[in-house]
Formats: structure tokens, sequence, C-alpha cells
């Protein structure tokens, strides 16, 4: 129901801000929802449940859901240390967290790809060690870890913030040690933004492209990730096969935000 | 000691000093490594066959091209996003109306997704096999494989930045100064330029920062539109993909350097601007 | 310039925030809208000053009526009750805001601004605060700068929302003065919210008490302490002793009273008497009433009196006859007034 308001410029702003919706998301995520369709339902489903895209699609959501898996105690850690201590260098510390977000995809692709590759800082390093992480899906892991670590930080920190001290408290004057307590009380507080951090770290990861599209060895079935395939299906001009597999990794996107949703509903709390 | 580690919490609440200085090392240690490695590697990289290298790469004419391009596309896309993200932040923070909700969620979409879905919808569309492709090839223009593709990629991914920065903020100043200007006779544009512009100033600032680091520094929707045509449709990003792709490090290198001290000047500006309007951290999420 | 009120109703979803507001306030009035929170004052005044819309009903100021004319045109100066000054726009500029909006034609110089400023500053007597920003002068002194701001444009109703809300006691006490004092020098018709009684009965030279959305009775402030139209008002202009009483052919008779019976035309039936503290007369005893306590409350006497099982607070000079605790004494009643049992609450 539109409440009347004294404030002058609805009709204008409401206007210019339709307009642009609906020419930069609405009209492009139509074409998006109808063309994988020319295909028919067999065809779409044909296209989508070929091995290499499968691959793909296990690649993508694995190697994001594997890296958001490392990157919960990494940043919960980061996170705690940022929030709870207090050390000279603190908050140039805590401005760098962001900068896997402020790099660009390329640049961070690139950068790692020279520091994992055989000769590379790190890669030199682990070769005699037996461990190859540049061209493998490892690569791809770690790239997803760089992007990811700034959500699960970003989300754990205003909530540890408001974490009330007094059940912590209240712990150790009922006898536990630090350590339990930490494991009693402030873990299962924390669960609820865990689950909100790994969620967005996951969603990040499915969709990444630049960081990851060097360090990948991106061989078919092997270490090949979806956005690659949507683009090499451009490329062979199908455009119908490239949007069904776009809109699987939509559908997916939205079903982990649909998820995220739920699951913040259920727990009571809001995250974001 | 224990105090420099430990000022403000309660003592029940701390772990043990030793226990703090171990995980406060181990943290910082794995955050230099982490986050500052990949940037030393782009400045030794660029550095290690000198000066003379470096200035041979930024002044070859396709380098050249693909910084203009950049500009070009980021000053295309950021005023453009910015003032339709006041419009909107406009509607939302300051009106009700029915399918609000539904506008603040297509507002956050491009976030959501990958971007070589941003690229790839801009293809569906005016691609060769795209709806309107036939249409503008019988008008012989170009959208995909040329400039204005690009920046329409580059407006669909940095779309929400604005937006997203200034709804909060009207909704946290409320409306009661703009109230009292009209109540003193001022119209819309006064209202606007006199007592809402100066108010948000700060916010604006911070949204369009962080939307011109994105708008210069995207790479996968850009790299779907863009057909990789060298002196024509190259963003810097691109450049530094066809560059190392061909192992000239050096060059490839030297551009993500140019892109890497964006980045750093970006977050210094953004740190500067949320101190002074205290803004969460998260907002480039 | 004056002002009427008819029969404006405006609904939030199911709730009535105004429910069929019919008032006239005279030309050069000083009128209070007062009553708890949510019973629709400030949705009353917003709704005046064209900030917000009622559903039904008709706004009329000076005559002209105010449909579809906007906040800016109404020539309501308004003072928001947390100020709303620009707060990256200094004092002066704050105050110069009205005069600097003004449509070229109508538009004053520059130099007639600045001095109509410091005119109103000085006569705010904040004249030296011109270049500070809002930020860094104190509340009472930000009440004034919201004050001068709406004066700027000469406005013909002057509308403030509970201007004192926000401010300590002490501070609130020496406004209060100085805004009646202002009032009465410049004329206006001046219209102010709030909650608190006592601040009313000061400033105001006739009163409306809302309810619900209603107004309930619209008097001078001794006629509303006085002659309260229902227990509501008399409950919330003051002290309320409350006691039973039944209602027979048009007689009233207080439980434990029975001699003493009040003409009234209430409905046979239960009802109830409100009186206030000071207006019971206690008398000596021995009689129905006996007296639990006597407690000192300055230069007054708190007495606690049972009568048929009912609690009664009286009030009394110190210098007045006083009976003893634990006696019994009588009481006159005499100036109670009798009320209808309210049904429940909505």
């Amino acid at each position: 129901m539109t409440r009347r308001s004294a404030l002058p410029g609805f009709g204008p702003a409401l206007t210019i801000t339709l307009v642009w919706v609906s020419l930069i998301v609405l009209l492009p995520l139509t074409s998006l929802a109808l063309r994988p369709w020319e295909l028919g339902l067999m065809g779409v489903w044909h296209s989508i449940t070929e091995p290499r895209v499968l691959a793909a699609l296990r690649l993508s959501f694995g190697a994001a859901a594997l890296a958001a898996v490392v990157n919960v105690p990494f940043g919960l850690l980061v996170a705690w240390v940022m929030v709870r201590y207090r050390f000279p260098g603190r908050r140039l510390a805590d401005s760098l967290i962001d900068m896997p977000l402020a790099l660009p995809t390329a640049v961070a692709g690139i950068a790692l790809t020279a520091l994992f590759a055989p000769k590379g800082w790190i890669g030199a390093w682990l070769l005699p060690l037996g461990i190859k992480v540049a061209y493998t899906p490892v690569g791809i892991m770690v790239a997803l870890v760089f992007v990811g670590l700034p959500f699960v930080v970003r989300t754990l920190e205003p909530v540890l913030m408001d974490l009330p001290l007094e059940a912590e408290e209240a712990a150790a004057t009922l006898g536990a040690t630090r350590s339990q307590t930490l494991r009693k009380v402030v873990i299962p507080a924390l669960a609820p933004a865990l689950l909100a951090g790994f969620a967005a770290a996951l969603a990040r990861g499915v969709g990444e492209y630049g960081s990851v599209i060097f360090i990948a060895g991106n061989m078919p079935m092997l270490s090949e990730i979806a956005p690659l395939l949507i683009v090499i299906r451009l490329e062979q001009l199908d455009y119908a096969g490239a949007a069904a597999l776009g809109l699987v990794m939509l559908l997916v996107s939205f079903s982990i935000l649909l998820l995220l949703n739920l699951l913040q509903k259920r727990m009571g709390v809001k995250i974001r | 000691m224990s105090e420099a580690f430990s000022q403000g919490l309660p003592v029940a609440t701390r772990e043990r000093p030793a226990t703090r200085l171990v995980l406060t090392l181990f943290t910082v240690v794995l955050l230099v490594l982490f986050l500052l490695l990949p940037l030393a590697v782009v400045f030794t990289e660029a550095l290690s066959h000198g000066l003379g290298k470096i200035r041979d790469s930024l002044t070859d004419p396709e380098a050249i091209t693909s910084i203009e391009l950049t500009l070009l596309v980021a000053a295309i896309s950021v005023p453009l996003n910015s003032v339709c993200g006041v419009a909107a932040a406009w509607c939302i923070g300051r009106f009700q109306f029915p399918g609000r909700s539904l506008l603040i969620t297509l507002i956050e979409l491009p976030f959501s997704v990958s971007p070589v879905i941003s690229g790839l919808v801009w293809v569906l569309l005016f691609g060769a096999n795209g709806w309107f492709g036939p249409m503008l090839d019988r008008a012989g223009l170009r959208i995909i494989f040329a400039v204005p593709g690009l920046v329409l990629a580059t407006v669909l991914v940095t779309f929400p930045f604005v937006a997203r920065t200034l709804i909060p903020l009207m909704q946290e100043q409320g409306a009661s100064e703009e109230e009292a200007a009209i109540t003193l006779g001022a119209g819309l544009w006064q209202m606007f330029w006199r007592v809402t512009l100066p108010n948000i100033r700060w916010g604006l600032l911070y949204g369009v920062l962080l939307c011109n680091a994105r708008a210069m520094g995207e790479f996968g929707a850009v790299a779907v539109v863009s057909g990789h045509i060298r002196g024509q449709t190259m963003t810097m990003p691109l450049q530094v993909e066809a560059l190392f792709n061909d192992y000239d490090w050096v060059g490839a290198f030297t551009i993500a350097g140019l892109l890497s001290l964006l980045a750093l000047v970006t977050l210094a500006v953004k740190a500067a601007l949320e101190y002074r309007i205290g803004e969460r951290s998260g907002a480039l999420l | 310039m004056s002002v009427e009120l008819r029969g404006l109703r405006k609904n939030y979803g199911r709730a009535a925030a105004l429910d069929d507001v019919s008032l006239t306030i005279r030309d050069g009035e000083f009128l209070a809208l007062l009553g708890p929170s949510g019973s629709g004052k400030t949705t009353l005044l917003r709704t005046l000053a064209g900030l917000e819309f009622a559903d039904s009903g008709e706004v009329i100021i000076n005559g002209r009526p105010m449909h579809g004319v906007p906040a800016r045109e109404r020539g309501i100066g308004f003072v928001f009750q947390h100020y709303a000054l620009f707060r990256h726009m200094t004092v002066a500029r704050n105050v110069a805001f009205g005069l600097e909006v003004l449509p070229r034609g109508r538009r004053p110089a520059a130099s007639a601004i600045r001095s109509r400023v410091q005119d109103l500053l000085d006569l705010m007597e904040i004249g030296n605060l011109g270049g500070r920003y809002p930020e860094q002068i104190s509340g009472g002194q930000r009440q004034r700068v919201a004050l001068a701001r709406a004066l700027a444009i000469e406005p013909r109703v002057l509308l403030l929302d509970e201007p004192f809300g926000a401010l300590d006691a002490k501070v609130r006490k020496s406004l209060r003065v100085w805004l009646r004092q202002l009032h009465d020098r410049m004329g206006l018709t001046s219209i102010f919210v709030t909650h608190d009684q006592a601040e009313a009965m000061e400033m105001a030279d006739r009163i409306a008490v809302l309810r619900g959305g209603r107004i309930v009775q619209v008097d001078a402030p001794e006629t509303l302490y006085a002659e309260p139209v229902d227990s509501f008002v008399h409950e919330f202009m003051g002290e309320s002793e409350k006691l039973q009483c039944s209602v027979i052919d048009g007689l009233a008779v207080i439980d434990g009273l029975p001699d003493a019976a009040f003409a009234t035309d209430c409905p046979k039936g239960p009802a109830i008497a409100l009186i206030r503290p000071h207006e019971v007369e206690v008398l000596p005893g021995p009689g129905p009433v006996r007296v639990e306590s006597v407690h000192v409350n300055g230069p007054m006497r708190r007495l606690r009196l049972m009568l048929a099982g009912q609690v009664l607070e009286v009030l009394k000079p110190e210098d007045a006859w006083l009976p003893v605790a634990g006696e019994t004494c009588n009481v006159d009643l005499a100036r109670a007034r009798i009320y209808p049992v309210e049904r429940a609450a909505r």
C-alpha cells in the first residue's frame, strides 16, 4: 500500500530507477531465462547433463565448497584476532583483508599462478614435496580460498563485536576453562554467522572466473570450471547451450542464498 | 605485555597471554603471506628486467590503448550508475511502495551472480546469434566485440555499488531535515542540492570509489563481450591476460602493477572514508 | 490567522490515528494538543503542516482550504521534536534557509537576509552563535535555532512538535516561560504538541485533550482541571482519587457515605467518583473514615485514609486541622465528580 508522502521527487526518481533496472537487469535476465528453451525441454536436459558439463559443475561447486570450508576456521581465526586483540598495526592489517576484493581478479589470477607455478616462490618450495598446485584443481582451490577469505571475515566481525561477554564470564564463574568456554559457548553462538560466511564464500566461489582461469589447467573433464565452459559455448555460437548452463549456475547461486535466508530465519538471527 | 594485547576485555574472557601471542603472530604472518605475497609478486615480476623494460611495456601502443579504453569505460559506467544509484536510493530510502522489496532484490542481483553471466546476457541480446543480433547487423551497428558491449557489461557488474551504500545511509539519516526544508519553502531541487546531497556526500563518494575500482578491474564480464580484438576491445585486465598468455610476463605484470596501485589507492581512500563516516568494513561484499 | 480542522480521519491499517477530529483555533491563540503517546497529536500537527495527509476531512487556514496545497506553500512554521537542523550548515545559514529558497522575485537581497537573520538570533538570545555548527551548541540553543529558522519565513501559524521533549528539566522550565513571552510579543497563532499536562497548563490559552485519535475536551486550562468531561481527562490532568459509588434515580451515593448524595445524569448502576487529593475536606470524627497515616510532603501533609475498604489520599496544608493516625474522622467530598464506569479500553 503506497502511503502518500510529503517529500517530493518520488515520481521522477522511481521512473529513472525503473528504466535503469529494466534495461540493465530485467531485459538481460529475461533473455537468459528464455534462451535455453529453443532447444526444447529434452534439449536443455541433454545440454546440461553432458559429461563435460557435469564435470565442470562438480569442479566449480566442489572446489568452491572446499575452499569455503577451509576459509571458515581461517576466517574465524583472523576475525577473532582482529576483534578481540590489540596489537600495533591492527588497523592496517584489517584494511588489508579487503585486498582480494579490491584487487582486480585478473591480477590476482596471474599473481597466484606466478606464485604457485613450478618455478614460483611457493611452487618451487612445494615441488620437492611432490605437491603440484598450479594448473591443477588444487590451484583452483587455493585461488578460491584467497578470494573467499574476506567474505567469512567480514561476515563474522560484526557478530563477534556484538557477542555478549557476560556469557563467557558466566561460563568462567561456573568453572569452565577458556578452551571449554570457546567450544561450548562462543562457537555455538557464532554458528549462524559461520554458516552465513560459508554460504557467501561459496556463492562467490562457484561463479569466480578471473582469479581462477590462469591457475587452473582448463583441461576439459579435469580442471575446467563451469564459467569457462559458458565462454567456450559462446565462442562456438551455441548460445542456447551457454544460456542453459548460465541459468543452471544462476539457480544454484539463488538456491544458496535462499537457503541462507531460511537458515537465518530459523536461527532467528539477522546476519546481513 | 599482557596489557598491550588485551586492553578493554574483562579478565575472564581472555585467553592466556602465550596463546594470544601465538595466535596473533600466526594470523599476522598468514595475512601478510596470503595477502601481500601476490602483490609482491606483481611488482617483482614487473621490475625483474629493469625499469627500461617497464617503460617499453607502458609505451607499447596496445598497452596505451588498453589504458585509454579502461578509462573510457569507467568514465561512462561510473557516472551513469551513480546518478541512477542516487535515484534508486531516494525512492527506496524515503518511500514505501508495492514492489519495493523486489526492486531491492533486483538491484542486488549483479552482486550474486558470476561475472561471466553478466557478460553472457549481453551476448544473448546483441551477439551474432542474439535476439537483436541480426537487426544490429543490418543496421551496421556493433555492440558485442565493440566498446558499447564493454560498457554494458561494466555497467551491469558495477550496478549495485552506489545504491547499496546509499540506501542504508539514507534510511539511517531519516527524512526530518528534508521535511524541515520543505516546510521552509524549498522545492525539489533546492531541497536536493542544499540538504539531501550534502548529507550523503561521503557515502556517495564511498560508493563511487568502489564502483570505479570494480569498473576498471572487471575481467570476467568484459572477457565474454570483448572478443579480445587487440588494439580495439582490450581493457587493461584483458591486456594482462593476453600478455600473460603470450609469456610476456614483464608486460603483463607491468599493467597488473598499475591495476594493483589502483587497488591500493582504493583501499587507502576507503579506509579514510570509513573512518569519516563510520561505515562497516564489509561494504565491498 | 485562524485555523480550522473539520472531520479529519486517518487510518494506519486498522488503527485510527485520527478519528473525526474537528477543532477551531482562533487568531493569535496558543493552543496545546495534549495526550498520551499514540493519541494522534503529532499526526494531527503534521497533517496541519502538510507533512502527512488525512484520508478525509478538511484543513482550512485563514479561510483557505489546504486541500492540494503542498507543505511549502502553506505558510506554516514547523519546529521538529529533534530540531532537524541542517547539520552541515552554520546556525546563520540554517536560519537563512527559508529566505534563500524564496523565488527570485520575492527573495530579499543578501544583506537584508543577513540582517534579518541576526535580528532573529538576537531575539532568541543566541546572537553570538551565528557561525557555529549544530553539533557545537547545546540542546536548548538548538531549540532556539530551530525556532528562529521557522520564524524567519514569517509564518502565519507556528507549529511545535514536543518542543522541549528532548531537553532536561531545568532547561525545559526556563524555555517554557521564554516561549510564552515570545508568543505574547509576536501574537502569532501557535499550536504545540505535548504529553506533559503541567507544561500545557502553564503555557496554553486552551488545551485540546486527545485520546485514541479523538478530541475529548477543548477548554482553558482551569476549566479542564476543574470540570473534566470524563474520567480520562480527570485522571490525565492531575492527581485523581477514585471511589466506587452507585447511582439510583439520578442520585449517586459513595460507598461508605450513605448520607451524602450527588445529583448526576449517569445511568443507574455502579459508577465512579473522582476527586483531587486537595479537594477533600477532612472533618473531626468520630466517623466512617479511618486514618492510616500522616506524612510530611514539603509544606503539605499527605493523609492516607480508608473509607469502606478503599484507599483515599488527601493533601492538606500543614497549618490546616489534621487528624491523627489511628483515629477516625469525617470527610466532605462535595467537590467530587461522578462518571460512568468506563467500558474496557479499545
